[in-house]
């Protein structure tokens, strides 16, 4: 897994590749809390590159959308999500908790 | 039936999708089917390492697949803590925001992606069995 974060001017855009199972998804929390604790909550993350993610990957989304929603502050967002990934979060109930985008530049003009 | 033994960590859990993916495209899998079978077994394998091994060092995990007739068979066998995942309640996927359980996604994942799931526990002899059962479409 490989995480790069771009700053933008009314969000930042989180570009997540590989694979998200157990033994990563941590290392994508603590991406999600550092911009959190640096004040950003307005997230998007980009999963084109994204191969696999996992429940723990989902958790993670969920603990990092929970916080950056508290006081009305933000949300995340999810952009390009590959179709497998797509299904299985549907089957897990979270796509009603994210708004998708199909591409990057919508999703970032999003907020 | 093929068998690999696997340490009881998560930096294994690549190895065993690959070893599980493998053998489901070599019994005819669509891409589809061999992701969810993967997902399916990530996540078995998860519990396994998270609550069967939870404060145990030294674990394995011994993964096995068979294809026969469009049937994929996969067994997980551990020697932790019995963990019976039919025990654990299914999430409430309605659920607003606020209120979503964190916990219980993984099993209830590995139920709707598997059309089996079958889970043994032997005490007696330290050994607890998962079997998980897919169709090809």
């Amino acid at each position: 897994m490989e995480i790069t974060v771009q700053e933008f001017k009314h969000c930042d855009l989180i570009t997540v590749k590989g694979r998200v199972d157990s033994a990563t998804a941590p290392q994508l929390a603590q991406v999600l809390e550092a911009a959190n604790e640096g004040g950003k909550y307005k997230l998007v993350i980009d999963m084109k590159d994204l191969e696999y993610m996992s429940s723990a990957g989902f958790r993670t989304l969920l603990a990092a959308q929970r916080n950056c929603k508290k006081y009305n502050r933000g949300e995340v967002v999810l952009a390009n999500v590959p179709e497998r990934i797509r299904e299985a979060l549907e089957l897990a109930g979270f796509t009603e908790l994210f708004k998708t985008f199909d591409d990057t530049l919508t999703a970032v003009g999003h907020f | 039936m093929q068998t690999v033994r696997f340490d009881a960590k998560f930096e294994f859990l690549d190895e065993i999708r690959e070893f599980v993916g493998a053998a489901a495209r070599a019994g005819g899998f669509n891409e589809r089917e061999i992701y969810n079978i993967q997902l399916a077994a990530d996540e078995a394998a998860s519990n396994i390492i998270e609550h069967a091994y939870e404060g145990i060092r030294g674990g394995t995990i011994e993964v096995s697949c068979d294809v026969k007739n469009g049937v994929m068979t996969i067994i997980l066998v551990d020697h932790g803590k019995p963990f019976d995942p039919s025990e654990i309640p299914a999430p409430d996927l309605t659920s607003d925001l606020s209120e979503r359980k964190i916990g219980g996604l993984g099993i209830y994942l590995m139920r709707k992606l598997m059309d089996e799931v079958h889970y043994q526990a032997e005490p007696a002899k330290n050994r607890n069995t998962l079997t998980m059962i897919k169709r090809r479409g």
